[in-house]
């Protein structure tokens, strides 16, 4: 439950506390947990020193999940039961899956929703809930280590991640009972671990090649500063593509057919895994296969057959590479340093294509397997305030063009890729018919002109635009997007001033209500009274306005005037009052209220603040122009 | 709730066409250090939504202000004269043939001999075109009161065509790359 991560009330903000936060590498082959302890970041083992938690859950009837490496094992014997690389689902409709090449492996139940739905022993569930079942096993090994609860987490994500991949993260964050400070990219984590380590300035690539996903991005680091210049990648490429590779030629080779039962098709991927990593170090390797009938087939694999059949996918990252490059307007010469992450950078056919590709060796002193979690804590450190005069400053871009459906099946680019976030933009609209009230708008992610070529978010409906004459109104849309990549829409009707309610239809995702229903139902929650947890969610909220206020008046009086002050206090003492009640929606109206009260407050301390930063830097611009 | 002050105000410069882009980047950083959402992890709600919007605007006004085509735009519009970024307005015979040819050259260039060359050739040529236009804007908005308007959009309006076709280029760049 998320409400229970933030330490007790009346202690959460005291800034000399310090909270526990951890990084998770959310990865599709294997997950990690990380930490700063003593001003040094490390990843979190299990009771058996085991670091790495592979991202596989079994599901088995009557019995909780199985997650990790119990689970992956038993993969070949029980493999519709038992999920791994539930990281390629995430954020994919029903659709999507028909054009996953690994859509063989498991049974997907079949209904009228867009969100697949796996088909198990325990029932039905959705790639949110399967990823959920790791992020817990995480969460229970860092409570355990580090004695306590968690304040909050980062998660990483691939760049490349769309916005319904994102929401899915967050969503399986939810019902782990886990408090997200922020997304983080993949290879901007890597960055943060490596810059930091070698304290790095200027330009830099990070090539992050992991089980099933590609993210290429390119940033300059500079006194602290992580800027993403650009990043592309292909979310659906990875390791996972080189066993299938090897996994079709050991078919062909073997006589095995396409319609060879589940376990015969994960014994073929395991030993295609196990051939490529034993490649690694060898120059050839025999591969050993049991056949359906019992019999065991026998071939060899030597690197240049693997080479073969793994350097059309190599190729197909380079693609990405060279885009990023271009978007970031750097040239392979100007890359001082190629970071790579991911289990798959290991094999030495990548690092050989991945060195002609920039002209330079790659950087592999870098442990691939923990850099990203390692970045990931460092930056949960700095988040829960635990650093409150780190100057790290992390700014990254949104990977895919934002886009909205106009008239003939086209696409207007709102947002371009590579562009920094948070950002906002508004666009202008206006009605079709005499007394309009609602209009939809259809949002998309993606590159391309057409609307059949670009990925759907959402469609956002607005409502309660004010009855007038066609044409007449101006309706402001506002699409923004956060620090986490993710967006949110608001509108407003210009003539009027009147906001519009928006409602939001995920085009690939479980809607609010679904995450509640799933939350209520799942077995932790059962006893817990679905109002006792809203309660004490408002009361924490509750506690964290007053506290900030109160900050804010000490330090900012002569910002407010006389009156305002006292209009201020007295919301804020109506508030005190609901705070210590039992009505959650009572407490929710009351910091609804001193929010309104106080909102022109807290934005002069917001624009004071800045002046005074700038003034500050300006003096000392002043003083080094003098020298 | 926004920023009431206009992007140059908010970067502390003079509301002009020249800026310093070192000191531009630099004030940026400062900025976001102080604004940026991640500075503001633990505040309640109603903070941390209005650091999400100050950030964005800070990240619009930044990109304004680096670009010297949108630098050049959002000054005009400051004193009211708006551009359309759609709309062509009149402009010199020369001009036009000019971008005609051009417009040309790219539709040939995927029949050229060779075609990354013939690009290069053509990308260079609006590079040129670019430095030019800048350096005439740099010259009239150093008139400071004086600035002719109705002119000085004729030259942005240049410049628009321009970073268009360059757009065209870089798609065709990209393809015949990609191509390889």
């Amino acid at each position: 439950m998320a409400l229970l991560q933030i330490s007790e009330p009346g202690q959460s903000t005291r800034p000399h506390e310090h909270r526990l936060a951890v990084g998770i590498d959310l990865g599709t082959t294997n997950s990690l947990v990380a930490t700063v302890r003593s001003g040094k970041a490390d990843t979190l083992p299990d009771e058996q020193q085991r670091h790495l938690l592979p991202s596989v859950v079994r599901y088995q009837a009557d019995q909780p999940p199985l997650v990790g490496e119990e689970a992956r094992r038993a993969a070949t014997e029980d493999p519709l039961n038992t999920i791994s690389s539930v990281k390629r689902y995430m954020g994919r409709g029903l659709q999507d899956i028909k054009n996953l090449t690994n859509r063989h492996a498991y049974e997907f139940a079949d209904t009228d929703s867009n969100v697949p739905r796996f088909h198990t022993a325990m029932g039905d569930v959705t790639p949110v809930e399967v990823s959920s079942e790791i992020l817990k096993v995480l969460k229970q090994r860092a409570e355990k280590s580090l004695g306590g609860e968690l304040a909050g987490v980062v998660i990483t994500v691939p760049a490349y991640f769309d916005d319904a991949q994102r929401q899915a993260t967050k969503d399986a964050a939810k019902l782990a009972g886990l408090n997200v400070f922020r997304l983080l990219n993949e290879p901007t984590a890597a960055a943060v671990a490596y810059g930091l380590d070698k304290s790095a300035e200027g330009i830099i690539a990070v090539y992050d090649l992991g089980g099933g996903t590609f993210d290429i991005s390119i940033l300059r680091l500079n006194k602290g500063v992580f800027e993403v210049l650009a990043t592309a990648g292909d979310s659906a490429l990875g390791g996972d593509d080189f066993d299938r590779a090897i996994a079709t030629w050991i078919m062909q080779q073997a006589g095995i057919n396409d319609d060879a039962d589940h376990h015969q098709l994960r014994r073929l991927m395991h030993e295609a895994c196990a051939a490529k990593e034993a490649l690694t170090e060898a120059e050839r390797t025999t591969l050993k296969i049991e056949l359906e009938d019992g019999s065991v087939w026998q071939g060899e694999l030597d690197r240049e057959r693997m080479h073969q059949l793994i350097d059309p996918l190599i190729q197909k990252t380079l693609l990405p590479c060279r885009r990023a490059l271009r978007d970031a307007g750097i040239s392979a010469d100007e890359v001082q340093a190629v970071v790579m992450v991911g289990g798959s950078t290991r094999v030495p056919r990548v690092r050989e294509k991945v060195g002609e590709a920039f002209k330079q060796e790659p950087l592999v002193d870098i442990n691939p397997d923990t850099v990203v979690a390692i970045g990931a804590a460092i930056q949960a450190d700095v988040l829960a305030g635990n650093k409150p005069d780190d100057e790290m400053l992390l700014l990254d871009v949104i990977p895919l063009s934002l886009g909205l459906e106009t008239m003939g099946g086209l696409v207007e680019k709102i947002i371009p890729r590579n562009t920094t976030i948070p950002v906002a933009r508004a666009q202008d609209f206006t009605t079709f018919k005499d007394g309009q009230t609602a209009m939809t708008i259809h949002v998309l992610q993606g590159e391309r002109e057409l609307v059949s070529d670009c990925r759907s978010l959402g469609r956002f409906t607005l409502h309660g635009i004010p009855a007038m004459v066609a044409g007449a109104a101006r309706i402001r849309v506002s699409f923004q997007v956060d620090a986490d990549g993710l967006l949110s829409v608001t509108a407003r009707e210009e003539t009027t001033g009147v906001q519009s309610g928006i409602e939001v239809k995920p085009s690939y995702g479980l809607t609010d209500s679904e995450i509640e229903t799933m939350l209520r139902d799942s077995i932790e929650h059962a006893e817990d009274d679905v109002a006792a947890r809203k309660l004490l969610e408002q009361q924490v909220e509750a506690d964290r306005v007053l506290e900030a206020l109160a900050v804010a008046l000490a330090q900012d009086r002569a910002l407010l005037s006389e009156a305002e002050r006292t209009q201020i206090e007295r919301a804020a003492s109506r508030l005190q009052v609901k705070r210590d009640g039992k009505d959650h929606l009572a407490i929710k109206a009351a910091i609804e209220e001193l929010d309104k009260t106080a909102s022109d407050f807290v934005a002069r301390r917001m624009d004071s603040s800045i002046r005074k930063a700038l003034a500050g830097h300006k003096v000392e611009e002043f003083a080094g122009e003098e020298k | 709730m926004t920023l009431t002050q206009n992007h140059f105000e908010l970067f502390g410069f003079p509301v002009d066409f020249d800026i310093d882009q070192q000191q531009l980047s630099e004030r940026y950083r400062e900025l976001q250090r102080n604004l940026h959402p991640d500075r503001y992890a633990n505040a309640p709600d109603q903070e941390r939504r209005l650091a999400v919007q100050r950030a964005a605007q800070v990240n619009e006004a930044f990109q304004t202000l680096k670009s010297p085509l949108q630098r050049a735009r959002y000054l005009l519009q400051l004193k009211g004269f708006d551009i359309d970024a759609e709309k062509e307005t009149h402009q010199d015979a020369e001009f036009l043939m000019q971008q005609i040819e051009l417009r040309e050259a790219l539709a040939e260039v995927q029949t050229a001999a060779d075609p990354l060359d013939a690009l290069s050739g053509i990308m260079q040529s609006i590079r040129e075109s670019q430095a030019g236009l800048i350096a005439e804007l740099q010259k009239r908005f150093a008139a400071k009161d004086e600035v002719d308007h109705l002119e000085t959009r004729q030259v942005v309006q240049k410049m628009q065509f321009f970073s268009r076709l360059q757009q065209q280029a870089e798609e065709i760049e990209e393809q015949l790359v990609d191509a390889l």
